[in-house]
């Protein structure tokens, strides 16, 4: 092989490695973006049915019921306005606990309940998780722009 | 008083620091020998001055100085003595003053063990690094004074967040940050290459050391990160594609780039551009770290301030140093052609497709981790990148990765035949697919991941063997002792660290293939089976600590007739702040961990208990620790030393030194 059609075939290799290796990045953040959804949102059927996606807001207070096998735990997590109740399977955070933040990352039933495959909470005292924040924000400047309508 | 002096400290480092930047900067480019000279001294100044400031800090927090309001928020005085000495580097301000005193401490470094290069050169080395050192000394000062006073005083400390009272977060930090602030002297390099138009041999030889150093530093520290993870957040899991993890992983991954690409421009000269642009890469993204993890922009652990002003500062200092030296790099960069051409079945070929795969698999990671950030920033939804993504690119991307490594070393400079390195490889590789294959059979988890992680790291074991075997028979008459001894530091160091990748690998596979776990609800008697092992709850008891009070579980795992081991987790709340934490308890072993946590208490003596197998996860750390080795001694090979030597005394340099 004369060396300019080596260097060809070289860079030709280099080329589809990395056109390769692209698509293959692409595909698979394409495949596992996960959206957040606020409870109103979800109120509203905006979240996707049979595909994950998190929902955050404050878990309400007095929501937490675990069923007789200690392990599998319901709670509610509301933005103020709406609310979704969650089922979740497994051990919770340290820092998950009623009236506090969390986001929890799973899909919805047809029947509106949420399970939940994970769940985050802050990590301390005074750390609110972001989406959480967001969610209650959101659902509050709502309210206040349909307070403003009426 | 203690605090002022330590902020005063912190001025004059400023002002040293400036005038590092500036002075030997005008004297390399005047040619004034006396303006280059200042450089030195005015980095170990800064370094005084930052040391001073740095145990100013400490000692207010040793002494529980509560109208110090870093101190207040993060230390208290019931905190263990050590616990407080790390609270130091704990928080935002703290950690950022540590930031600052490694830079200083590598300049330091820098200024004393390469009194060989060129003045002209080593000047602007220093000034570069004092450039650095300036932004982030203003950045402390003017948006995150550790010393700022808290009046009145507070009466008590909040305490330091539990989670990093911890053994490991004593030294994970410290490690992190030499490894990230070490990639500012890999940086400095380039950029005074830059300005010089000196980039060839002797130059990738200067700072191939330096840059193989801080990646050891981050090696550790990403490692130490992640046993941390493991043992102290009670899930088991060893990585979590967390965006604080990627933050120190992408520069470790544009690093491993870099010094590979420091090798063939050192041995042929070629991928100078390429060289350069990987050192302004690995500081971009050590900064682009600094910048997720304090920044407050993500959700984690590690965010510490949620201060826009702080974030727009280290936003700024980011597109200044990418915007600045990519504009050197392309008005420079066009004097680098040239290098050694090499053939398409060359060892260069080998380096520069793991460079290229290793530069794709960080963009991959870049990319999961900023697109949320953008998204969110445009208005554009809130969405998540969660760990599938990251085990989908990375298995596809580093397969042909730990292919070309473990061919790389038998394929000679410049070209090579492709029959010959088949003829001598084949052999090594199909019994490594049957070992693969084999092996999964045995442990009775057939799948393709499996067979392909246990294959990959078989052939990378063996490889390295017969490497090994070559090696030693290159020189055929002479004792074996002696040729043992001739193989320089720096082959070992090869050599080792691609054998701990092997290793990491067996260690990733099979904990990924066979790790079990199960949560039970448990009192005191019960007992649960996982993995062959039986765990029997001996119920919990109360027990205060120094700063928290504890419910300390007795779990005995037995397996058969024998007692394996008696774990005692806890779960701990922490006075100061009420915050609660699982402590794990963990039987380590070479071939499994046994890994129990306590859940809550869900009715009066009847507690969530989860229970961990991971086999094989220690070979993770070995591989992690192989590689650190390897590292070590790639860096301490004599070579350098003397080629420094010989630098130092020949002309060439002398030239340079005028020029």
């Amino acid at each position: 092989m004369k060396p300019r059609s080596k260097r060809l075939l070289l860079l030709a290799g280099a080329v589809s490695l990395l056109v390769g290796a692209v698509a293959l990045v692409l595909t698979a953040f394409q495949e596992n973006l996960v959206f957040f959804h606020t409870p109103s949102e979800v109120a509203e059927g905006k979240a996707p049915q049979g595909r994950p996606f998190r929902v955050g807001g404050m878990v309400e207070a007095g929501s937490i019921r675990r069923e007789a096998d200690g392990l599998t735990v319901s709670f509610v997590i509301t933005d103020m306005v709406k609310t979704v109740p969650v089922t979740y399977r497994g051990t919770l955070p340290d820092l998950f606990q009623e009236g506090k933040g969390a986001v929890v990352q799973g899909s919805l039933g047809p029947d509106g309940r949420f399970t939940a495959t994970e769940v985050l909470a802050k990590h301390d005292e005074n750390y609110m998780p972001v989406e959480a924040q967001y969610a209650l924000d959101s659902a509050q400047m709502k309210k206040a722009a349909e307070s403003l309508q009426q | 008083m203690i605090a002022e002096l330590g902020h005063f400290a912190l001025i004059l480092a400023l002002v040293l620091s400036l005038v590092q930047a500036v002075v030997p900067m005008v004297g390399a480019h005047r040619n004034r020998l006396a303006l280059m000279g200042v450089g030195r001294p005015a980095a170990r100044g800064q370094f005084v001055m930052l040391l001073l400031a740095y145990a100013c800090l400490t000692w207010a927090f040793i002494q529980s100085d509560f109208s110090v309001r870093l101190v207040a928020v993060n230390s208290h005085t019931d905190t263990p003595l050590i616990y407080k000495i790390t609270g130091v580097w704990g928080n935002h301000e703290g950690s950022l003053l540590l930031w600052a005193l490694a830079l200083s401490g590598w300049t330091l470094a820098v200024t004393l063990f390469s009194r060989h290069l060129p003045e002209a050169f080593m000047a602007r080395v220093v000034g570069v690094l004092g450039w650095v050192s300036a932004g982030f000394i203003s950045f402390t000062l003017f948006t995150s004074n550790p010393f700022e006073r808290l009046l009145p005083a507070a009466a008590q400390g909040r305490d330091l967040n539990p989670l990093l009272q911890d053994p490991g977060m004593i030294i994970h930090p410290p490690l992190l940050y030499m490894g990230y602030v070490g990639f500012s002297v890999a940086f400095a390099f380039a950029i005074a290459a830059l300005l010089t138009g000196r980039l060839d041999a002797a130059w990738a030889r200067w700072s191939r050391p330096w840059t193989t150093v801080a990646w050891v530093f981050l090696t550790a520290g990403i490692t130490v990160g992640s046993g941390w993870a493991y043992y102290e957040l009670g899930w088991g899991g060893w990585w979590f594609w967390d965006p604080v993890e990627n933050a120190s992983f992408m520069p470790w991954l544009l690093g491993t780039a870099l010094i590979h690409s420091l090798a063939v421009t050192e041995k042929r000269g070629a991928f100078r551009s390429w060289t350069v642009l990987l050192a302004i890469g690995a500081f971009s993204l050590s900064l682009l770290g600094t910048f997720l993890v304090r920044s407050g922009v993500i959700t984690s652990v590690h965010a510490f301030a949620t201060d826009p002003a702080r974030g727009l500062f280290i936003l700024a200092l980011l597109v200044l140093v990418i915007g600045v030296s990519l504009v050197l790099f392309a008005w420079r960069a066009p004097r680098l052609s040239g290098g050694g051409s090499f053939g398409l079945v060359s060892r260069e070929s080998t380096l520069l497709g793991n460079n290229v795969l290793l530069a794709v698999a960080c963009a991959a990671v870049l990319l999961g981790t900023l697109y949320p950030l953008f998204m969110d920033a445009l208005n554009m939804g809130k969405i998540s990148v969660g760990p599938p993504y990251f085990e989908s690119t990375f298995v596809p991307l580093m397969t042909p990765v730990l292919v070309l490594m473990m061919i790389g070393p038998f394929v000679r400079w410049k070209g090579d035949d492709g029959g010959r390195v088949g003829r001598v490889l084949w052999a090594s590789g199909l019994a490594s697919v049957l070992v693969g294959g084999g092996v999964a059979l045995a442990i009775d988890h057939v799948t393709w991941r499996t067979v392909l992680g246990l294959s990959l790291a078989a052939w990378i074991v063996l490889a390295s063997l017969q490497l090994l075997a070559r090696r030693l028979g290159e020189r055929p008459g002479t004792p074996a002792g002696h040729r043992l001894r001739g193989i320089p530091a720096a082959w070992w160091g090869m050599w080792l660290a691609h054998l701990g990748v092997g290793v990491f690998t067996i260690g990733v596979t099979l904990v990924g293939s066979l790790e079990q776990d199960l949560d039970v609800k448990m009192r005191e008697g019960q007992s649960a089976q996982l993995a062959g092992y039986t765990f029997t709850f001996g119920g919990a008891a109360r027990l205060p600590g120094p700063n928290y009070d504890a419910d300390r579980a007795l779990v005995t795992v037995t397996r058969g007739d024998r007692l394996v081991a008696s774990l005692t987790p806890e779960k701990r709340v922490y006075r100061a702040q009420g915050m609660p934490m699982t402590e794990a308890a963990i039987d380590i072993g070479p071939l499994r961990d046994v890994y129990v946590s306590l859940g809550d208490q869900i009715e009066p003596g009847a507690w969530i208990v989860s229970l961990h197998y991971r086999p094989f996860i220690s070979w993770i750390w070995a591989g992690c620790l192989l590689m650190g080795l390897g590292g070590v001694l790639a860096a301490l090979d004599r070579r350098y030393r003397k080629l420094a030597a010989r630098d130092a005394a020949s002309p060439a340099s002398a030239a340079a030194q005028a020029g």
